[in-house]
């Protein structure tokens, strides 16, 4: 489970930067999106990889190691819904980018011209 | 009263978000209700700014203690809750960003706050971000104050439109989005470790983790001070910063000169509350760090061509300046570095200001500059309907100043004092009381001292900025043709000399303000005091 986990987010990490590197705002963004993926997988993963156990602890709670630490899972939701407002955002402005430019780059002109 | 009192380190929080969030119930044809709405909000921040930095010099007796303020958000108690905490620190930086964004707010009436939609609400996020962002003791919360602030700063750097603000808010979003991410990631690592996110309960937890832990929270506490310092604007992460500071529109960019600080003021708090650490808060390489980045802000001011990227690196030189007082891990320069940060914001902000007014100096407004070029594609967006024409010559809020260039070459020379650190301005008191404070922590033996790169680099900075100044100022206010006078509103002109006038009272009255400084500084050096009121009894037990 550990080395998925660990797999997955490295891959997204991976593809995320070489994407974010390149020269079209398409690309850029969906690295950014891979990128927010891989944080909120680490995020998660940060409060210890656990299956089939609640995040809630009540009176019938006897054994603290079978518990789920509930605060990462409240942290990766706040940043999945600012990552997903933030990208929305960014977007817009690639959209407005493209056309008031006319080219998609992210520098608003292509390199030789 | 005690009850109110008892809420006052909330209000900076709410009443910009409650400000911001009325303001969109007004069209934006009805201009004088929601001038007076932000206005009056904004003001009802400053006095509450004002009364916490009373408070916290322990004036009156029997509502903070030891001049820190704990407010336990929905009595949730600490760690387990979120907790803003007042020190004089935080509240003279809420006092000075509230102060700063009326500036701003009553210099946008003539202009800007027309050239596109919700530019009031915008402002009013950002306070919530910054107010927030100084006020905060949770980790987590931080992060959600800076992506709000984030988030209005993206949208008033668009403010205005074309192709330019365009292309550098593109920049600036992910630039800032990638900063998140590492912030995101650090503060990920350091709960795994600590088990905590409260800010003074990682402290108190720091030195007792078992070395496995602790090399996580280090590694983690690296990544966020990353995080930090792109945000801080430090070689080499601040490259995002003077096209976009240049393409910002003047009231924006004068509320950006703050923006650059929250980043300061993180890496403060935490190397104030992390002592034991050994990355990032601490030690020399963040010295280093920053001098490199006062050599690259003194190497772009010597090239920029334009006043307005001339300043952006201006502010870049205050942020590494404030830094280097920081990472040369001399107590005695805290106190001076907090002077000079101050008397930078508002220095720094004044000639953001100036800069929009001086811009109209060498072109008649004719429909060729970027701003009309491109109507505001806001407007269109959100159904305002025809955007006003920014330049019509008969405006409603115009009162024209008398003497226009005699106010902008005095105000263009003050604002040149303050950034270069020449008396009798405020930014000499500053760097005088740096240099002295690196001269006195010399080595005793005569060998070679580190601190002599400081004091050369600071020496060195000023003369640059005056060099370069001087060079800008000549070729606006002296060369003969193409310049025509303009015609300044008194609501613009005010917002420049009222933050000028805040620097000379800094200079009138700076034993006052050393003392309060001196004070924020010994608050920093003991963050036992800091951790005692947070946690309460918490933080003795083991």
């Amino acid at each position: 489970m550990e080395i998925i986990v660990a797999l997955a987010i490295g891959v997204l990490t991976a593809s995320g930067v070489w994407l974010l590197l390149r020269p079209r705002t398409f690309q850029v963004i969906i690295g950014l999106s891979l990128l927010s993926y891989a944080v909120n997988l680490f995020i998660f993963s940060m409060g210890r990889l656990k299956v089939d156990v609640p995040p809630i602890v009540s009176e019938t709670t006897q054994d603290f190691a079978r518990f789920a630490d509930p605060v990462p899972q409240a942290l990766v939701l706040t940043a999945i819904v600012i990552g997903f407002a933030t990208t929305a955002l960014f977007l817009v402005l690639i959209i407005a980018s493209r056309g008031m430019t006319g080219t998609d780059h992210v520098d608003g002109q292509e390199r030789d011209s | 009263m005690n009850a109110w009192v008892r809420h006052l380190p909330v209000l900076p929080i709410v009443v910009p978000l409650l400000v911001g969030a009325l303001l969109l119930l007004f069209a934006e044809t009805r201009r004088w209700p929601r001038l007076l709405l932000t206005v009056t909000g904004t003001l009802v921040q400053l006095a509450a700014g004002i009364s916490m930095m009373v408070l916290t010099t322990d004036s009156v007796p029997d509502v903070w203690s030891e001049g820190v303020g704990v407010y336990a958000i929905g009595s949730w108690q600490a760690p387990f809750g979120i907790v803003l905490v007042v020190d004089r620190l935080s509240a003279l930086m809420v006092t000075a960003n509230v102060t700063l964004a009326l500036a701003a707010i009553v210099y946008s009436v003539g202009r800007w706050d027309r050239m596109g939609v919700h530019y009031h609400s915008l402002v009013q996020f950002l306070l919530v971000g910054l107010n927030g962002a100084f006020l905060t003791g949770d980790l987590f919360n931080l992060f959600v104050f800076f992506e709000i602030m984030l988030a209005a700063s993206y949208a008033l750097l668009l403010h205005g439109g074309g192709p330019q603000r365009t292309k550098m808010t593109l920049h600036f979003v992910a630039v800032n989005l990638t900063a998140a991410f590492m912030f995101l990631i650090g503060v990920a690592m350091i709960y795994s470790a600590s088990g905590t996110l409260n800010m003074a309960d990682i402290a108190v937890g720091w030195g007792r983790m078992s070395p496995e832990d602790h090399e996580i929270a280090e590694t983690g506490a690296a990544i966020l001070g990353v995080a930090f310092l792109v945000k801080a604007a430090a070689w080499p992460l601040n490259f995002w910063l003077p096209g976009a500071y240049q393409a910002a529109g003047a009231p924006v960019a004068a509320m950006f000169a703050i923006t650059t600080k929250v980043g300061v003021y993180a890496i403060l708090r935490a190397s104030s509350l992390l002592e034991d650490a050994t990355t990032p808060f601490g030690g020399v390489w963040l010295f280093y760090l920053a001098l490199a980045t006062m050599v690259c802000g003194i190497v772009g001011m010597l090239a920029a061509r334009q006043l307005p990227r001339l300043v952006a690196f201006a502010v870049i030189l205050s942020s590494g300046t404030i830094l280097a007082a920081v990472g040369s891990g001399v107590p005695a320069m805290t106190a001076p570095a907090l002077f000079y940060m101050v008397g930078s914001i508002f220095g720094a902000a004044a000639f953001f200001l100036l800069t929009g007014m001086a811009d109209r100096m060498r072109e008649a407004p004719t429909r060729q500059g970027e701003a009309a070029a491109t109507p505001p594609p806001t407007y269109t967006a959100f159904a305002v309907g025809e955007p006003p024409d920014p330049y019509s010559p008969d405006d409603e809020v115009g009162v024209a100043i008398p003497a226009a260039m005699a106010f902008l070459g005095l105000a263009f020379i003050c604002c040149a004092l303050l950034l270069t650190g020449l008396p009798p301005l405020a930014g000499f008191i500053a760097k005088f009381s740096l240099v002295a404070a690196a001269v006195d922590a010399l080595p005793s033996d005569g060998s070679f001292g580190r601190e002599w790169l400081l004091i050369l680099l600071l020496l060195g900075g000023g003369f640059a900025g005056l060099i370069a100044l001087t060079r800008v100022g000549v070729r606006l206010f002296w060369s003969v043709t193409g310049r025509q006078t303009p015609r300044l509103w008194i609501s613009e002109a005010a917002p420049v000399a009222f933050l000028i006038l805040i620097c000379i009272a800094m200079t009138v009255a700076a034993g006052p303000a050393m003392t309060y400084l001196d004070s924020a500084a010994d608050a920093l050096e003991t963050p036992d005091v800091y951790i005692r009121n947070v946690l309460g009894e918490r933080a003795e037990s083991p």
